[in-house]
Parts: structure tokens; C-alpha cells; sequence
């Protein structure tokens, strides 16, 4: 009914759906485009394909138990989220993490971010045609899998943070893993500017496309570089530091434009500025114990915490009410994906069909983030 | 203007195609750097830490140490562990509490590594395998403890 009312409201215009594909595949969003032309009048997301209500099925969860679960949303960043979940935990039980833990979790906090920009450029080349990239990035990014499998024990989920610390200890070649990745990687970071940053076919496809104002940007709830991208200082690592960030000397890069453009080097400059934190921190782990000691079980007092880190796409938030029990009264988390989509909607009109990919390429959005 | 304008445009564009080409020509003929893995030939030895599935450990007299405390049961978010326990008599004359299956449900496993953590005996291990697709789904569901075995002694 809702397809026919768009689809009719004007005369000469055209409605599309772009996706689902099937439901078994691993991001699948249906975007209902209408369009006059090629231009586009309206984009609107349906979202629910792959919804497998995590936030409820965390309240029947322990609260070492739901940790787990939270890799699966945003699978990018995994570690980021589990870190979340973990600070939110400590912060209603009151545990002292470790040093040695805040700087382990850190580094792997930003090596996740590394590989998951790694990953959206790649898909972002692919996004506007070019297929090679998307090899390249995949050739750095295993590096990263390798390191994530050696330390945690697995590539994409890994569930290495716990609350009081992480799970297990540095392996031994970490520390000369992470400076080989790092010292080679720099390298590539060049070849990528040569391959796409530079291409001037790619830079007519971006600069001026899909532009969002600061102010919408904002109240669109916008974080991480689509916020950044348009000048708006929002790095929750500056803004409220968790775990170590605040002694750390890292800038906060902006850009002004907010054009797929700026997305694209913000997050460009964001690598850079991951590996100079890791730089800073892999020569200075401290000796100590990884993890704190911990009751078996865990209870929360009864009351609200809420905890927020950022994430690769931008600010992710684990908000639990807890009734004093042994599982939460109600988990929510805020997700960057989510806010992020909405303002596509707002990014696409006016445009091209054709550049609508991407413009959702430049939001880097994990759909499973989205639909939780 | 507008030529010269046209020109450098020109230029430009062709200089990063150029640059882009000269890099993907460097691949081309250094095959060195392409990491291809031919799978079914060579297989990857897995890094020792790596998450496959759940195992008992049994030694040469077939024996486990798991004593039933089914604390990796209530340990695990997916219920992929379920422990049957039965009353064995002792030499002494009481009844103890001891393993009888340990039943273990690969198609639920997230490899969380939460039951491995949780085991007060070290009775459980994560081993490195990494090819479980099988025909039938119920040969997903495991016994881990050997036919046959004993608790090793002294472990309480």
C-alpha cells in the first residue's frame, strides 16, 4: 500500500527497490527509491531483514554471557564492542582494570579499527567500480586476522575482553607482530593514495556528492567521520576517554566539507592516526597482571550504567538497567550504523541514481549493526 | 583559459590513471607478493590459541579430569553443554556424584571460550580444527568423554 502512495503521488515518477537479497546473506537492507529520471527524490531504508533482537536476548544473559553476543552487531569492530560492554560492567561493579589490561585492550581497540577502515576502503572502491582495491585490502587485513587469531583465538569475533580485563595474555610474537604490520602497512597506506585517493576519475565521483551540513549532520545523530567529515569534533576517545586514551598524544582529524569526499579522507587520516597510537603504546605495555580478579559470579547493584566508546563508525553506547540480579533488566545499545543510515536519506536527494551507492559506500554501514 | 584549464585536467587525470596502472603493472610482475593459498593442497597449521571446537583431554590410561561440576553448563550462553551425571560407588562405601556424558552440541557453539574459562579442572580444551561441515546435522552433536573413561585421580 505504502509502495502505490509514493509511486502515484507524481506523474513520471519511478519506484525501486534496491535489495533485500536473501535473507541468509550476511547485510541484507532494502532501500525504496523513488526517483524522477535519474535523479533522486526520496530513499527509504526498511530495515528488520536480519534482526535477531540481541538486546533481549542479552536480558536472559549473565553478565559475563551477553559480551559475547555484542561481537555479532557490529562484526568490524568487535573488539570495540565488547570493550563497551566490558567498561559498562566495570563501572557498575566498581573493578580496577590493570594498566597492563588498558593498554592490551587499546591496541587492539585500534588495530580493529585499522582493519575495519582497511576493509571500507576496499568495499568502497568496489562500491564506485573499481575491483581491484578490495584484493589489496584484504592482503592488510589478514595480516591483522592473523594477529587477532594468534592473541584471541579467533578473526572476527573474538570476545577477548572481559569485564575486569581481557581474556588471555599477549602472545609472545604480538608485540613484534604489530611493529612488523605496522612498519609495512604504512607503506600501503601510499599505494592506496596512489591507486584511489589520487585518481581523478574517483575524485569526480566524490567531491561535492551526497554533502550534509553540520547542523543536519547533528540532529540527524550522526557520529564518528560522517560527523567529523563535516567539522564537528566528536571522537568520544577525545571527548570523554576511557581506558588510557586521555594520556595519549593522538590528534583528532576534521574535515570541513562533508562531501563523500571528506568521508573518505577522514577516515583515510584516521588510519594514519591509529597507527601512531599503536606506535606510541607497543614499546610501553606494562608488566603486570591482564585481567583483575573478579567474583565467579557477577551482580550489578541495582540502578543504571551507561558506557560509550568509539567504535570505527562512530559512537556506540551499552546502556543496562539493573535490577540487583544476576541478569540485566534491560540492555540497550546505541549503534552508530543506525544514526548514521538516517541520514542518507537526506545525503541521496537531489542526486543520481548512480552515485547513491557511493554515497552509502562513504557511510560504511554493517547492516547488522543496524538491525541488531 | 578555458583550454588551458581543459588541458590540465587532461593531464592530471591521465597522470593518476598512470601512476594507478604503474602500480597495478609493479603486481604483475611480482608474483612474489601475491599470497593465494592453494586450501585443499596445503592446509594451515592454526595458531595454538585458535577457537574450533570443544574437546576433553584424555591421557594414555584413558582418562579425563572432569569431575560433573557442570560449571562450564551454566557458564555457556547458547546451553551447547550438557553434562549427565551419574552416582558411582566408592571403594569406601559412599556415593560420589561423576561424569557420565558430556554432550556437547557443535551447531550451537559460538566458540565463546566462556565453558574453557569457567572449569575449575582444566578438563576442557579448544581444539584447532576448522572443517565441520558434515552431511548430517545430529553428527554435530558430540559425546566428548571416550567410551570407557575414568576420572583421573586426584583430581577433585
Amino acid at each position: 500500500m505504502q509502495y502505490e502512495e509514493v509511486a502515484t503521488t507524481e506523474e513520471g515518477n519511478l519506484v525501486i527497490n534496491v535489495g533485500p537479497q536473501h535473507p541468509a546473506t550476511h547485510g541484507v537492507m532494502h532501500l525504496v527509491i523513488t526517483l524522477n529520471g535519474e535523479t533522486i527524490l526520496k530513499v527509504e531504508p526498511h530495515l528488520g531483514y536480519i534482526h535477531r533482537s540481541i538486546e533481549k536476548m542479552c536480558e536472559s544473559l549473565s553478565y559475563r554471557q551477553f559480551i559475547y553476543s555484542t561481537s555479532r552487531m557490529d562484526y568490524l569492530s568487535a573488539h570495540i564492542n565488547n570493550h563497551g560492554c566490558a567498561l559498562a560492567v566495570e563501572k557498575g561493579l566498581q573493578i580496577e582494570v590493570p594498566e597492563r589490561a588498558k593498554v592490551i585492550r587499546v591496541l587492539m581497540d585500534e588495530l580493529t579499527r585499522v582493519a575495519s577502515h582497511v576493509l571500507w576502503w576496499g568495499a568502497m572502491a568496489m562500491d564506485v567500480g573499481a575491483l581491484t582495491p578490495f584484493f589489496h585490502a584484504f592482503r592488510e587485513r589478514e595480516l591483522i586476522n592473523d594477529i587477532m587469531e594468534e592473541t584471541c583465538g579467533a578473526r572476527l569475533t573474538m570476545n577477548y575482553m572481559v569485564p575486569g580485563g581481557v581474556m588471555a595474555d599477549l602472545h609472545p610474537d604480538f608485540v613484534r607482530k604489530v611493529k612488523d604490520f605496522v612498519a609495512f602497512f604504512r607503506t600501503k597506506i601510499d599505494e592506496y593514495d596512489t591507486l584511489i585517493t589520487h585518481n581523478v576519475i574517483f575524485q569526480g565521483r566524490m567531491k561535492g556528492v551526497g554533502v550534509i551540513s553540520a547542523a543536519d549532520a547533528v540532529s540527524y545523530g550522526c557520529t564518528g567521520p560522517v560527523l567529523r567529515a563535516c567539522g564537528v569534533k566528536c571522537d568520544i576517545r577525545k571527548l570523554s576517554p576511557y581506558d588510557g586514551y586521555e594520556k595519549l598524544n593522538f590528534e583528532e582529524p576534521l574535515e570541513t566539507a562533508g562531501d563523500s569526499y571528506a568521508r573518505y579522507l577522514q577516515r583515510m587520516r584516521e588510519l594514519r592516526e591509529s597507527l601512531s597510537i599503536i606506535d606510541q603504546l607497543i614499546d610501553n605495555i606494562p608488566e603486570g597482571d591482564f585481567q583483575a580478579k573478579t567474583k565467579a559470579v557477577l551482580k550489578l547493584p541495582k540502578g543504571e550504567f551507561y558506557s560509550r566508546v568509539e567504535t570505527a563508525r562512530g559512537e556506540f553506547g551499552v546502556y543496562i538497567i539493573s535490577e540487583g540480579g544476576l541478569t540485566p533488566y534491560r540492555i540497550h545499545f546505541r549503534s552508530p550504523g543506525f544514526n548514521n543510515l538516517a541520514a542518507l536519506d537526506h545525503m541521496a536527494r537531489g542526486q543520481k541514481i548512480g552515485d547513491l551507492v557511493a554515497i552509502m559506500g562513504t557511510l560504511d554501514l554493517v547492516i547488522p549493526d543496524i538491525d541488531r | 583559459m578555458f583550454i588551458v584549464d581543459y588541458i590540465k585536467t587532461v593531464y592530471s587525470t591521465c597522470k593518476s590513471l598512470l601512476s594507478g596502472m604503474r602500480l597495478t603493472g609493479y603486481y604483475f610482475f611480482h608474483h612474489k607478493e601475491i599470497i593465494t593459498q592453494q586450501y585443499p593442497d596445503v592446509r594451515l597449521v592454526m595458531a595454538e590459541r585458535f577457537r574450533g571446537e570443544v574437546v576433553m583431554t584424555h591421557d594414555e590410561k584413558n582418562e579425563h579430569r572432569c569431575t560433573g561440576c557442570t560449571a562450564c553448563e551454566l557458564a555457556c550462553p547458547n546451553a551447547t553443554i550438557k553434562i549427565v551425571t551419574k552416582q558411582e560407588l566408592q571403594p569406601d562405601g559412599k556415593k560420589k556424584k561423576a561424569l557420565d556424558t558430556f554432550v556437547y552440541h557443535l551447531e550451537l557453539c559460538t566458540m565463546c571460550n566462556l565453558c574453557i574459562m569457567a572449569c575449575p579442572t582444566d578438563a576442557i580444551k579448544m581444539a584447532q580444527t576448522y572443517e565441520h561441515s558434515v552431511f548430517d546435522r545430529n553428527q554435530l552433536t558430540k559425546k566428548l568423554n571416550a567410551p570407557g573413561s575414568k576420572l583421573m585421580e586426584g583430581v577433585e
